[in-house]
């Protein structure tokens, strides 16, 4: 597709009045359409009192509104085959769904019904919060999800919005009534709260226009955007030991925080966390636990920067005989790359593997989505993906070495382990 | 107008080589990619007593080196197109897959030939791998639902070598030997056991040039017979319970189900779609997330009702008869006997009276749709081509409308007859006990546990 690569994605944006964003991409390569609505309401905006609010408005928000009730939403899903999906990060709430091209119009009217309307029924209420509670008592017996939990309370601690658990506890679930819901929903459901990614077999110009028809006279409200508290690199060593003594296998979690997603050393960052866990099986991280010594399935690490400083995190999943030996190996090889650097082939190969991957994100309409409103939720621009390959390609041996010896620092880490294990 | 169907069945591009090596190709011009899987009909139903998890094993072992790609230089060939590879092993099938740019289809092609006849198995590579794929088996055992999706499908299986799990149970992984692996490697890993498919922005004829460049001089081998075991007809219902520490508790159904070839297997499919919501059927992207289920049966018996947490169903096309599995979370604090009553009620009455039209409808509108989008990349196409050819033939995957299409309510009212009798039900149960105790399982809100009638 030549188009790819000379003008690119090329997506249309409108902002609407009321400060609503509209971003279209028609596509042809299915009969099909992606629909992605993005509500600056993650659970960073969850009140103290009521942690894990944001996350329990995303499981009722689709169960009824003023002018549908739960059962017809069903219907209108069920009969095209089309599964909303509600998705929760830290600062964004999103519906997302695909729908056959014939059906985009009374999908997209369903969804923006869902998210202007949305009515919160107390018998939906109930019925989700039981859910929730089961979820939640399904987390507790997980070590990944306890490790990376505890991980993330020590990385951001103080009650800073990051280090919170977003599915709350179960005593603030069960304290968290409809008029919370309510009141959340009227606080951060506005237009100018809301990007709108229409991707598909749809012209551009109809998708726009039935955006624009169907949110121009939702009144605009403010909405102000939560900037998180800056995050103070710690000085010491954490470490902490969940014992899970019924499992089998015990999960590490170990970790930094890093920088936020805006800063002009975010790509360097994200070349030197592809060398250190990601590329081929795990980068150096693989290299050493899974592929050199057999220890573990997966290991890895991420690199997610955000509007804070966003966290580093290495992953494994180990016998608990060899969780000790397991993070000697990642300070190993945390200390190896902040004294002696990357090497510049490894440089190259992560260059090369990360600018290659882009047609493959931006091949379905669900890729294309996604990378649009992560370029529009840090501002990046429209032709962020034109930009991208020399971004990445201008970061520099030097500046990739700088930023790991600044980050990776064994006696600053945090460690999770969660499973059989004791200290 | 040409419909959907005859475009895919138009555009794939067919051939045998010399050596048996079955190649499809087909034509997707929407990016500037190309997908190469390469399929072997091998899979844990071969797999004999005290070698089970040897196909899985196998299969990492082919990611570490061959003849003329060292070891140190396996990682790279792709990645420098910007490319993703993978592989994945289940009852019927061992599969390989890159996807990169376009420019890297003779790169893929190298790997593939290479894989099919020239690994190396050296000996401390198989020990150091034992050890990975244990910590895989582990990994699962954390996971109260796929410990008790083992039991279930060991319970269900008397004689079929489907009742092993594909991972393989620890005391064999703890015992094959690297002489087993490279035997059962050389055994199974031959071009006449094989499909090579290739979707994406290629031209077939110089495509199917450069794999004949590539595999033609791969030597056609004997495949010995395999296991001809038939499950024999289950007499009556079978139950396995695991009283295991835990926090949340877990119910599984399972039924002998229809195999692909079968012409129940598609009104199996929509009384699934009735029943849970369709998935669609693509191994490797459809199951990633939920169905649309909200009307469904057992969605509005269980989740609706306030006595399961989750429900779903699972139907996959296999070579052979396998299972049909519905699973249910059950909400804290309410009665299992509660929840599997309900669970096993609208079974029932779907054996009982049948389906009506509208919900056939409805389900064949979910699994059409559900075609679209499991077809949405160079990678899924790849692997249901691939897929439906190894466990009985590609024409299946292209024919997959057309055959949803003509299933009808008599047709699915008597697929439920046929396989949803209580003497064809394995019914297993995770019960938690609280973390850290060791005793009998707690007393249950509600009522005590154990079957409903």
């Amino acid at each position: 597709m030549t188009t790819l690569t000379t003008r690119g994605l090329a997506p249309v944006r409108e902002v609407l009045p009321n400060g609503a964003v509209v971003i279209v991409k028609e596509t042809a390569t299915r009969p099909a359409v992606t629909l992605s609505a993005a509500f600056q309401a993650g659970s960073a905006y969850d009140p103290d009192q009521h942690l894990g609010l944001a996350h329990f408005v995303s499981r009722v928000i689709d169960r009824g509104t003023t002018v549908r009730s739960a059962d017809d939403i069903a219907d209108q899903l069920d009969n095209r085959g089309v599964t909303l999906s509600l998705g929760l990060t830290r600062h964004v709430l999103t519906l997302s769904c695909t729908c056959l091209a014939e059906d985009f119009q009374p999908v997209l009217d369903l969804v923006v019904d869902i998210a202007r309307n949305a009515s919160f029924p107390e018998e939906e209420i109930a019925k989700r919060r039981g859910e929730i509670i089961t979820g939640i008592r399904q987390d507790e017996d997980n070590p990944a999800i306890r490790a990376t939990e505890a991980l993330m309370q020590m990385l951001y601690p103080d009650a800073h919005p990051y280090g919170r658990k977003p599915k709350g506890s179960v005593e603030h679930v069960e304290s968290i009534q409809r008029a919370d819901l309510l009141s959340f929903h009227r606080d951060r459901f506005t237009p100018s709260s809301l990007s709108l990614a229409i991707v598909g077999d749809v012209e551009t110009e109809r998708a726009t226009s039935e955006a624009v028809r169907a949110l121009a006279d939702w009144p605009a409200t403010p909405t102000p955007r939560l900037v998180p508290p800056s995050v103070p690199r710690p000085s010491t060593r954490r470490r902490l030991v969940i014992q899970m003594m019924n499992k089998v296998q015990a999960d590490i979690a170990y970790g930094f925080t890093t920088i936020t997603r805006l800063d002009p050393k975010y790509y360097t960052y994200w070349l030197m966390n592809n060398v250190l866990g990601q590329y081929a099986l795990g980068g150096r991280l693989g290299d050493s636990i899974r592929e050199r010594q057999g220890m573990a399935y997966y290991v890895f690490s991420s690199f997610d920067a955000n509007l804070a400083e966003g966290p580093l995190v290495i992953r494994a999943g180990v016998n608990p005989s060899n969780v000790d030996r397991a993070i000697a190996s990642i300070d190993e090889e945390i200390d190896r790359m902040a004294t002696q650097g990357i090497t510049a082939r490894e440089l190259r190969d992560s260059k090369q593997y990360l600018i290659g991957s882009l047609p493959r994100m931006l091949e379905t309409n669900t890729g294309i989505a996604t990378f649009l409103q992560t370029a529009e939720h840090f501002g990046l621009g429209l032709d962020h993906d034109l930009r991208l390959p020399d971004l990445l390609g201008s970061v520099t041996l030097d500046e990739v070495n700088s930023a790991a010896r600044a980050v990776l620092a064994r006696e600053h880490a945090a460690v999770v382990v969660a499973g059989p294990y004791a200290d | 107008m040409i419909s959907t169907e005859q475009q895919a069945r138009s555009t794939v591009r067919t051939a045998v080589l010399d050596n048996g090596l079955r190649v499809l190709i087909q034509e997707v011009h929407t990016a500037p990619l190309a997908s190469v899987w390469c399929w072997y009909k091998v899979g844990s139903k071969d797999e004999s007593p005290g070698l089970t998890g040897i196909s899985h094993w196998v299969e990492h072992m082919n990611f570490k080196g061959t003849t003329n790609i060292p070891r140190d230089q396996v990682k790279g060939i792709i990645e420098r197109f910007g490319g993703t590879w993978n592989g994945y092993t289940w009852i019927d099938q061992t599969t390989y897959l890159e996807t990169a740019a376009r420019d890297a289809l003779d790169q893929m092609l190298f790997i593939e030939s290479e894989r099919m006849n020239n690994c190396l198995y050296e000996p401390e590579e198989c020990e150091s791998e034992r050890t990975v794929i244990i910590s895989e088996l582990q990994g699962g055992e954390n996971d109260p639902d796929q410990l008790l999706d083992i039991e279930v499908t060991a319970t269900a299986f008397r004689a079929h070598p489907y009742r092993h799990p594909t991972i393989g149970w620890l005391g064999d992984l703890q015992r094959i030997t690297r002489e087993e692996l490279y035997e059962y490697y050389r055994r199974y890993y031959a071009p006449n056991n094989a499909t090579l498919v290739i979707v994406g922005d290629v031209d077939p004829d110089a495509a199917l040039c450069r794999v004949e460049h590539y595999f033609r001089a791969i030597p056609e081998r004997h495949i010995p017979g395999r296991i001809a075991t038939r499950e024999p007809e289950q007499l009556g219902e079978r139950r396995v319970t695991l009283v295991r520490q835990g926090t949340a508790a877990y119910l599984k159904v399972a039924f002998h189900a229809p195999a692909v070839t079968d012409a129940d297997f598609f009104p199996m499919l929509a009384l699934d779609a009735i029943l849970t919501g369709a998935k669609g059927m693509n191994l490797w992207s459809s199951f990633r997330g939920a169905p649309p289920q909200r009307k469904s049966r057992l969605y509005r018996a269980l989740v609706e009702r306030g006595l399961a947490s989750a429900v779903s169903g699972t139907l996959l096309p296999t070579e052979h008869p396998f299972l049909y599995v519905v699973s249910a979370t059950a909400r804290e604090g309410v009665a299992y006997g509660e929840v599997e009553g309900a669970l096993v009620g609208e079974l029932e009455r779907a054996r009982r009276d049948g389906i009506a039209t509208d919900e056939l409808d409805r389900a064949k509108r979910q699994l059409k749709a559900r075609l679209v989008f499991e077809t949405d990349s160079v990678t899924n196409i790849a692997h249901q081509l691939g897929f439906f050819e190894t466990i009985a033939a590609a024409d299946i995957y292209t024919s997959l409308a057309g055959r949803i299409a003509a299933v009808t309510v008599d047709a699915v009212t008597a697929a439920a007859r046929r396989y949803l009798p209580p003497q064809n039900r394995t019914v297993g149960w995770f019960q938690p006990v609280p973390p850290g105790s060791t005793g009998e399982p707690a007393v249950e809100a509600g009522g005590p546990s154990g079957p409903v009638s």
